[in-house]
């Protein structure tokens, strides 16, 4: 990659304070979105992805405390005036919320929402805007656009509301999407869908998008890249293909296991990594994922590894007993 | 829509028929016989019993209820024995000044109230918040005798900027009818705006934890619009529940500051009904404000259905 990526994380740690004691939700974490490219960031609840997409947004809460550099387009996000964050914010690095139910508002109509976004940042009048917006729920597949102006979310389904979250979220054609969770909250037979008027509308519209989810599956083909998450940390960052086709870190392998196979015989017991994450407010002196982890020996009790190399300089991962190529479960 | 406000309209009936209930039971439980107070101690038994014949007040008081239920449909209320005037006539007199009073003294509390909840909210927890949720709780305590004194003392008697009692009729002479109405409304406003504040303060601190303000901050909105449009409306649904029973008290209520004011308006009638045991007047009276404050809060319920559609589809 010669030319500066869309968004570069660099060394990005979120410290919450918490009546238990300091909470450390991002631990030191670094990672690059090109333009039009697509990064799949993957972990447990509470490894710290939803607290990374806030912080890439500046959408953390009053008391977080945040540290390292997030660069977008150019220019350091934590360093912008909050005048321009908000005029970056909608119109080039829109979000895509995971629970449609509680992210639009229930007292707006679809229309006021949708229209103030495209009112704000493309100085459009009344008549375009309204236009546009019609254009852009037809392009998220919602049929009857013009009608759906008028209605208010609590009449839409949950695949309708995330549709219109989605057409909000693309109405001023973003550089960069982030999808936190995106389908979580939505029926099985929804999410699927959901997904790919994503990809789709992030190839067509040549976006960047992080596709935030617990789900190795959701990552598998709609991303370039992926990064697993666990406690806070980065511990393993590969492009997709490579990392499907042989995983390094265990905690990465653990989570394939423990998603469903179509193929399996039937009362298959699922393999689910057992234990719980550790709690954030009281890290280890180890490896975070030693106390869970079958590989585990000596050294990844008492030291941290880092995130180093492995045979490609794209594939990056933090563990000291890495699975062996060929050796991974195959997806 | 329509179904929803005949539905609510519906429930009005019955409340209304336990309130002129409630208001005939509590008048005539009240000790003392209507004929001796009309006629005095001194009056014969024959001419107690032939007045007790005449206004029907040795019938069963089931017959005495219907008597008077019937009369009121009919649109007669009954008539002031000691002053001769009708209850309508009394209180469409005084009704006037009340309205005005309680409008003025609405307005002022919202007009303190909620631009204080909005500042608070948006800063809750800073140096601006705290003094000003004290200041809120200081003023809960104040009573209005003593508010409307100090008000007095201060405008009246001290900067003489304000006449400090009396009233002119709206329709004689509107500017001296506005400086008369400051400082009563005043009074009443200084007792209200801390409810207020303080319960829109609240609701806006939880309105602004929601994902949809997060994604409103997200789609680079201006912070005065996320405030006003995205933040205000869904949470004034308890300011208005308040405001909708402040509004109501404050029809008959207001009888302390019309007292100090020496205002002419219902809460004075009220006050004069009862230190002259003049029933017809106090069950009348009372049976008008108990109407119009279950009219007030049909209101309310209509101005939810506006402020949230939920509650207009009949999903909530």
């Amino acid at each position: 990659m010669t030319e500066a990526p869309l968004l570069s994380v660099e060394d990005v740690t979120v410290n919450l304070p918490t009546p238990r004691g300091n909470l450390r939700a991002v631990d030191h974490v670094d990672l690059t979105v090109g333009a039009g490219r697509t990064l799949g960031v993957v972990g447990e609840s509470g490894c710290g992805k939803t607290m990374l997409s806030r912080a890439i947004l500046q959408l953390l809460p009053k008391k977080a405390k945040l540290s390292g550099r997030v660069m977008f387009d150019g220019q350091d996000l934590l360093q912008l005036s909050p005048e321009k964050l908000r005029k970056l914010r909608g119109r080039s690095l829109a979000v895509v919320f995971q629970d449609p139910m509680t992210s639009l508002n229930p007292v707006l109509t679809i229309g006021t929402q949708l229209i103030e976004t495209l009112q704000e940042h493309l100085e459009l009048d009344m008549a375009a805007a309204t236009r546009r917006s019609v254009e852009l729920l037809a392009a998220v597949g919602i049929p009857a656009p013009e009608q759906r102006l008028m209605q208010y979310p609590h009449q839409l389904s949950g695949g309708m509301r995330q549709r219109v979250a989605i057409a909000i979220a693309l109405s001023c054609e973003p550089k960069l999407l982030i999808a936190d969770e995106p389908t979580t909250a939505l029926d099985v037979t929804i999410q699927a869908q959901i997904l790919d008027l994503l990809a789709r509308e992030q190839r067509r519209r040549h976006m960047a998008m992080v596709l935030i989810t617990h789900d190795l599956g959701v990552v598998a083909g709609r991303t370039d890249e992926v990064a697993v998450m666990y406690a806070g940390r980065v511990v393993e960052r590969a492009p997709t293909p490579a990392l499907f086709k042989k995983m390094r870190m265990p905690y990465t392998e653990a989570l394939l296991a423990a998603l469903p196979k179509i193929d399996a015989a039937p009362h298959t017991p699922l393999p689910a990594i057992s234990g719980r994450p550790p709690d954030p407010t009281r890290p280890l002196k180890g490896c975070s994922f030693s106390p869970r982890c079958r590989y585990a020996a000596g050294q990844c009790h008492t030291e941290k590894p880092g995130l180093a190399e492995a045979e490609s300089p794209a594939h990056l991962y933090a563990c000291f007993h890495p699975i062996e190529a060929g050796a991974g479960i195959s997806a | 829509m329509l179904t929803f406000v005949a539905r609510r309209l519906l429930y009005l009936v019955p409340v209304l028929i336990a309130v002129s209930l409630l208001t005939f039971l509590i008048a005539s439980l009240l000790p003392g016989d209507l004929a001796y107070t009309i006629l005095g101690d001194q009056a014969t038994p024959e001419k107690v019993a032939a007045l007790r014949a005449d206004m029907g007040l040795d019938q069963p008081i089931w017959v005495r209820y219907f008597g008077w239920l019937g009369n009121i449909m009919q649109g007669d209320f009954g008539r002031s024995f000691r002053t001769g005037q009708t209850v309508l006539q009394a209180v469409t007199e005084r009704l006037p000044i009340s309205l005005e009073l309680m409008f003025l003294a609405q307005i002022a509390a919202l007009a303190i109230g909620v631009p204080l909840a909005i500042i608070c909210a948006a800063r809750s927890g800073g140096p601006f918040d705290r003094f000003m949720t004290g200041t809120a709780f200081g003023m809960l305590s104040v009573p209005t005798f003593l508010s409307a004194i100090l008000l007095i003392y201060l405008f009246a008697v001290e900067l003489r900027w304000l006449p400090a009692t009396g009233y002119v009729p709206f329709s004689e002479d509107p500017a001296r009818n506005l400086r008369f109405m400051v400082l009563p409304a005043l009074t009443l406003a200084l007792a209200e705006w801390p409810g207020i504040m303080r319960v829109l303060r609240s609701d806006m601190i939880a309105t602004l934890q929601e994902d949809y303000i997060a994604l409103a901050k997200a789609k680079g909105l201006k912070a005065s619009r996320i405030l006003f449009v995205h933040a205000l409306k869904p949470s004034s649904l308890t300011l208005v529940t308040i405001t909708g029973i402040n509004i109501g008290r404050l029809i008959g209520g207001a009888v302390i500051v019309e007292t100090v004011f020496a205002l002419p308006g219902i809460g004075r009638l009220l006050v004069g009904a009862i230190t002259t045991r003049d029933l017809i007047i106090l069950q009348g009276v009372v049976l008008l404000v108990g109407a119009g404050f279950v009219l007030l809060n049909f209101i309310v319920d209509m101005l939810y259905a506006m402020l949230d559609p939920r509650i207009r589809h009949g999903h909530a």
